[in-house]
């Protein structure tokens, strides 16, 4: 078998992924891979993208070392990847930053972007502003009343929000959105996609823009304890941030890879957004991956505390790692989350976002199980600001 | 040769243009379906095509979607729609194909899925988001089955592209006329036109080109086949017209065949 980072194959991770689109969009996918291609060996691509990263998204990011988390665990240390001290708050601008620069050099003038808990959509609308172009977000109702915040920040920035009324009013039926809007306009707009899912080559194409999170965290933890960390713990919900973290250790088998999912209310109750640990094979947004579905191939509807998690289909690569067991995939609920995003604010005034806390509850349990020299990292994605809101209603507090 | 290609050549003798006409199967209920079907062809329906719903047709505009959310609603599943197809085709000696997204197909697994397409006498099926370069197994499963494997062009498509889809494409050749979702639009755009003369030359004497999206209205249906289609796909508004008439179906079978009478007359153009 070739090297795991060989991967994608022909559009393709194993069986998954691939490019399961209406054809009018197989010329724009097809013309998106090739301007991408050349791009990326391009030298002044190449050094636009480090210039943006370094002088406006804050790269690197810390990797720190967090000495209260690890007491309190009570076993192997645990680091701590900052993606919240990225500009925006949270990882989604290493992507948006990336693929607004290609958009540009496409001459594409318009962006369109879904968002689930609005990060992805406030990344896109700063990428877009800062390079001169127009932002049109696409994002769940349910989402837009629950992450309010978030809308009147992406309305600040230029972006225009249009909240999406139809199917479960959440971030699948954004991306369903984005997609109607696409095939209608394709002669002109780039569609910005999130996360590591949809048609090849979005998913291959936003986890190269995002591995510089897992390329620095290895130089990091090398410079501090002079080897590779035991494990690697990030949160899955269309998995970048996990992919990002993961991909420059796919063939360091002795790094163990763990991808947290959203339990939600628990397993049990069905209400969940679990698509690894519960879904069954499927094509959905483009691509042949784990899919929260009926027996009848009908999408479900998924419930998280955290909406940036709340998504019935996952990455394609995702899929593939579970399906070699290369990477673990495992679950914390909603309230495992919240308690978790408490002894993180307390124990080292790092407030996290909702999706990031449920890596860290499952880092807290996995370290405990592990030795005092080993070490854990885990990749906090995003930070909490815009979830005090659902944290005050999870405790019972008006604010 | 399949009762599609038969239907084709029958038409041709009289110099005819095919009306197809779509409706999503179970909506509002599958109770309903049947008469409904029975409602297009008495109108003049040359080929049908039910819709087999998904939780989320990203091809399909605000109409079909809701459409959809009715028959899911009402608990149509893809077994229900696939005895429906049965319990109309072996009434009529119509061709009806079924169309659906990939994911309800995949779930049942391609042979399954075409073995009771088959056993419900099924025709032909649309798969949207299904592109050649993904439908080999899919191809390979129907073909086991004698079932038309319908594909569809856009006009984006490159002229490479239009050549292996028209090689792969059995039954007819759907050509999205323009680039957007299903839906009613108020006129027929001269690109469309453009589409259909740049299409033409590929299918000429190999496979009927169909025409679809946003055809609503007898003008339309007039322009396109004076640019050269062989067959005209209509949906969103018979569509519209079960939605409005939920709660009269008395009513919405009459304006449904009254409506298929009305564009059916205008496929008829050709001849005179």
């Amino acid at each position: 078998m070739k090297k795991l980072c060989r991967y994608p194959l022909n559009g393709k991770y194993g069986k998954y992924g691939g490019r399961f689109v209406p054809e009018v969009l197989m010329e724009a996918i097809t013309e998106l891979e090739e301007s991408y291609k050349v791009a990326k060996q391009d030298t002044r691509f190449k050094s636009d993208l480090a210039y943006y990263l370094r002088e406006y998204v804050g790269r690197p990011t810390p990797l720190y070392f967090a000495e209260n988390l690890t007491k309190v665990a009570g076993g192997a240390k645990i680091y701590l990847k900052r993606e919240d001290l990225a500009h925006g708050g949270a990882h989604k601008i290493n992507n948006t930053i990336g693929q607004a620069l290609l958009a540009k050099r496409m001459g594409k003038t318009r962006v369109i972007a879904e968002t689930g808990a609005g990060q992805h959509g406030v990344a896109t609308a700063m990428a877009c502003a800062a390079l001169g172009l127009k932002a049109e977000v696409y994002m769940g109702a349910e989402d837009t009343e629950r992450q309010k915040l978030n809308v009147f920040r992406m309305k600040l920035l230029n972006a225009q929000v249009h909240p999406v009324e139809t199917g479960s009013k959440t971030l699948k039926d954004a991306i369903n959105e984005a997609f109607r809007d696409w095939v209608t306009n394709i002669e002109t707009t780039y569609y910005l996609i999130g996360s590591v899912v949809g048609p090849h080559p979005y998913p291959m194409m936003v986890r190269d823009f995002q591995s510089v999170i897992g390329k620095e965290l290895k130089k990091q933890f090398r410079e501090k304890e002079g080897r590779l960390p035991d494990a690697l713990v990030a949160c899955v919900g269309g998995g970048s941030n996990a992919m990002g973290t993961f991909y420059p250790f796919e063939d360091d088998a002795d790094v163990k890879l763990f991808g947290v999912e959203a339990a939600g209310q628990g397993i049990q109750t069905g209400k969940h957004a679990a698509s690894l640990g519960e879904g069954a094979e499927g094509v959905f947004h483009g691509m042949l991956t784990y899919v929260l579905q009926d027996n009848e191939g009908q999408i479900q509807s998924t419930h998280s505390i955290s909406a940036g998690l709340d998504y019935p289909g996952v990455g394609p690569e995702h899929s593939f790692l579970k399906t070699l067991n290369r990477a673990n995939y495992v679950s914390a609920t909603d309230k495992e989350a919240a308690e978790a995003f408490l002894v993180l604010s307390q124990a080292e005034g790092i407030l996290p976002a909702l999706e990031s806390a449920h890596a860290i509850a499952y880092a807290m349990k996995l370290a405990k199980t592990m030795q005092k020299d080993q070490a854990v990292v885990v990749t906090l994605s995003g930070r909490g600001d815009k979830d005090v809101h659902t944290m005050a209603d999870y405790l019972g507090v008006k604010i | 040769m399949s009762a599609i290609a038969q239907r084709f050549q029958k038409l041709k003798r009289y110099n005819e243009v095919a009306l197809i006409g779509y409706v999503t199967a179970g909506d509002p209920d599958p109770v309903y379906t049947p008469k409904i079907a029975e409602a297009l062809i008495k109108g003049g329906v040359d080929i049908l095509e039910l819709g087999l719903p998904f939780s989320d047709p990203i091809a399909d505009g605000p109409t079909i979607q809701a459409a959809s959310v009715r028959a899911l609603n009402a608990g149509t599943k893809p077994k229900t729609v696939l005895q429906l197809a049965r319990e109309i085709r072996s009434n009529y000696n119509v061709p009806l194909v079924v169309m659906t997204y990939y994911n309800p197909v995949f779930r049942m697994g391609l042979d399954n899925f075409f073995q009771l397409a088959k056993e419900c006498l099924v025709d032909g099926v649309i798969i949207p988001d299904l592109p050649l370069e993904e439908a080999a197994d899919y191809k390979k499963a129907a073909r086991d089955f004698g079932i038309d494997t319908i594909f569809l062009v856009a006009p984006s498509t490159s002229d490479a592209r239009i050549q292996k889809i028209v090689a792969a494409t059995s039954g007819f050749l759907y050509v999205v006329s323009h680039f957007g979702v299903t839906g009613t639009k108020s006129t027929v755009e001269k690109s469309t036109l453009r589409l259909i003369k740049r299409i033409s030359p590929f299918t000429a004497g190999r496979v009927p080109l169909a025409v679809g999206f946003g055809i609503s209205q007898p003008e339309h249906v007039k322009r396109v086949v004076a640019a050269g289609a062989d067959a005209v796909v209509v949906g969103s508004a018979f569509v519209s017209i079960i939605e409005k008439q939920q709660q009269n179906f008395k009513e919405m079978l009459s304006e449904i065949e009254e409506t298929a009478k009305i564009l059916k007359d205008a496929t008829q153009s050709k001849a005179l």
